[in-house]
């Protein structure tokens, strides 16, 4: 455990030196939104009273997010394909100690960009009518989502070989929000993407947001977004044991 | 206890799939003392240090460092012990003064103890300068002796150094010298893999000569050059065509070959009438030698001699 904070410290401090990296992770949703609510709000209906800003920004909110926790695959490759991982091993630092510190500084880095996110939303017109314990409840999810999302990415960290190949989970994570509620109603989908789009984890999570901060009926969409957060993190730390171990066997 | 080897492995074996790196290694060291592995590159040297520093498990065999297994005891023996390897492993965004903090940390020290543990391994190393500057601005020199830093944080008895000074200058390269000879005098037990016969012979007590995955002599510097013959005579030949055909006359007697200097060596003992001899039996138009010097036999000879090719120039063996 105390392996783990004294490796959280040093993924904060790599992270704040990387700066380039958190900007990207910033900046990408926050010119994404741009484009969302400037270049096709217009056409989009989305039959919700609100402006489409206040219908895309937990999309977008999620989209910042993944992005950012993706991220955590770059930063494990790269201990792991360098010489440090035998120093921490001939320390006997534990695997799980090593992805919880880089998960950990992923957490921070991402409660940062989002925070700095609903602040550009809410200069570009985001009216939400969410009550305190609302946010709350939004902040809660987003966490839950960030802490899962960082956690896989790691993973993905363990089994590439280069960080070139760790960013492809980056992309996979700014797919994943288009084919669901994110930025256009389901029901504007063809057919046959439906069955997907509706029950892939990002779409309750949205859901979830989006009936909060609109204090509209959450329904079970609170308890599925975080049923998903909870199952892909339980799933995400024990294969991260197990690729650690063979990776390093 | 005391008595007994810092180092011990019996029948060390490895294999990566079909391809054997370690087909039965034994070596004893002895606590306090400095030993070398030497050998060309992919005679199981790194696989050897993996296995005993705990990062890899052997196939077959047995090897206790410290005197606990590494297999078993392998918590016991990390403890003990620490590897400085070929690749810095110091975090190039973070200061010099942050990598050793970060290190004492995670051997269990406390902050305060950690930054002072720290600012002496600094100042030991000649890095007190450079202590608040991220590690990817240090030369590599610089860069390897921080590494060595942070191996030594937890105070190990048995340090592992996977090719200390490979890719160094020789100013950098000596540094490191004084470095492992200063940790001798602490008297930590030191193991390191080179493949520079001058390394071993510069630093080693004992020295281990692998090739293939086994350990072909091992002694001190001094036995090993004494199994060669004890002197060498050197021929410096007029030209190309002259080093090609004296080699061809030398065949199988050849010690040494240096293209580029136009140099022979083989074994002798240095009789005048035996040296006279074998100047008019390859040289008897007398234009072929020009000068020829008798020395004493380097760990080259012995290594060309063991192990058929030479440890460091792969290209000499490819012109014989």
């Amino acid at each position: 455990m105390s392996d783990a904070i004294v490796l959280t410290g040093r993924a904060v401090r790599l992270s704040r030196r990387n700066l380039d990296a958190v900007l990207t992770a910033m900046l990408l949703p926050v010119l994404l939104m741009f484009v969302f609510v400037y270049f096709f709000g217009g056409a989009i209906d989305t039959g919700t009273r609100t402006g489409y800003v206040t219908y895309v920004v937990p999309g977008v909110m999620l989209l910042c997010a993944g992005f950012g926790s993706a991220n955590t695959a770059v930063t494990v490759t790269n201990d792991m394909a360098g010489g440090i991982i035998d120093r921490f091993r001939s320390l006997d630092v534990s695997g799980t100690a090593l992805v919880a510190g880089h998960v950990a500084a992923s957490v921070l880095r991402n409660t940062v960009a989002t925070t700095i996110v609903f602040g550009v939303a809410f200069l570009i017109g985001f009216r939400p009518d969410a009550g305190p314990l609302d946010w709350l409840a939004v902040a809660g999810i987003l966490l839950a989502f960030i802490l899962a999302i960082s956690w896989l990415s790691a993973c993905f960290g363990l089994i590439a070989r280069t960080p070139e190949a760790a960013g492809g989970f980056t992309f996979l994570m700014m797919f994943l929000p288009y084919p669901s509620s994110a930025f256009v109603p389901i029901d504007t989908m063809p057919g046959w993407l439906h069955g997907f789009a509706a029950h892939q984890p990002v779409t309750p999570v949205i859901e979830a947001l989006r009936a909060l901060l609109l204090d509209q009926p959450v329904g079970d969409s609170d308890w599925q977004a975080l049923s998903w957060c909870g199952g892909i993190l339980v799933v995400a730390v024990a294969l991260s044991g197990v690729l650690f171990r063979r990776r390093t066997a | 206890m005391t008595r007994q080897p810092a180092i011990e492995a019996n029948g060390l074996k490895k294999a990566y799939g079909a391809v054997t790196v370690l087909a039965g290694i034994d070596l004893s060291v002895a606590r306090g003392s400095v030993f070398a592995l030497l050998g060309p590159n992919g005679a199981g040297k790194t696989t050897t240090v993996r296995i005993l520093s705990t990062l890899t498990p052997p196939d077959a065999g047995h090897a206790r460092v410290a005197g606990y297994d590494v297999v078993r005891d392998r918590p016991r023996v990390r403890r003990a012990i620490s590897l400085t390897g070929q690749y810095a492993a110091v975090d190039e965004m973070q200061t010099g003064e942050e990598n050793l903090c970060m290190m004492g940390r995670l051997t269990g020290l406390g902050r305060v103890e950690a930054r002072g543990r720290a600012r002496e391994l600094l100042e030991r190393f000649g890095l007190t300068d450079a202590a608040r500057r991220t590690a990817g601005t240090y030369s590599g020199g610089m860069r390897r002796r921080l590494d060595l830093a942070a191996g030594l944080v937890g105070r190990p008895e048995v340090i592992f150094l996977d090719e200390p000074t490979t890719g160094l200058d020789p100013r950098s390269r000596q540094a490191m010298w004084d470095v492992v000879r200063g940790l001798a005098h602490d008297g930590v037990t030191v193991f390191l893999t080179t493949q520079y016969l001058e390394e071993a012979d510069q630093l080693a007590d004992r020295v281990a000569v692998v090739d293939g995955g086994r350990v072909v002599a091992e002694g001190t510097s001094g036995e090993l050059k004494r199994q060669v013959a004890g002197e060498r005579l050197d021929l410096v030949l007029a030209d190309a065509a002259a080093f090609a055909e004296t080699a061809r006359r030398l065949g199988g007697r050849l010690v040494h070959s240096d293209a580029d200097r136009l140099t022979l060596g083989v074994a002798t003992d240095g009789d005048a009438a035996r040296v006279r001899a074998l100047l008019d039996e390859i040289d008897p138009d007398r234009r072929a030698v020009r000068r020829f010097a008798v020395r004493g036999a380097t760990l080259d000879d012995v290594f060309l001699t063991l192990t058929g090719h030479a440890a460091t120039t792969p290209k000499e063996t490819a012109d014989v």
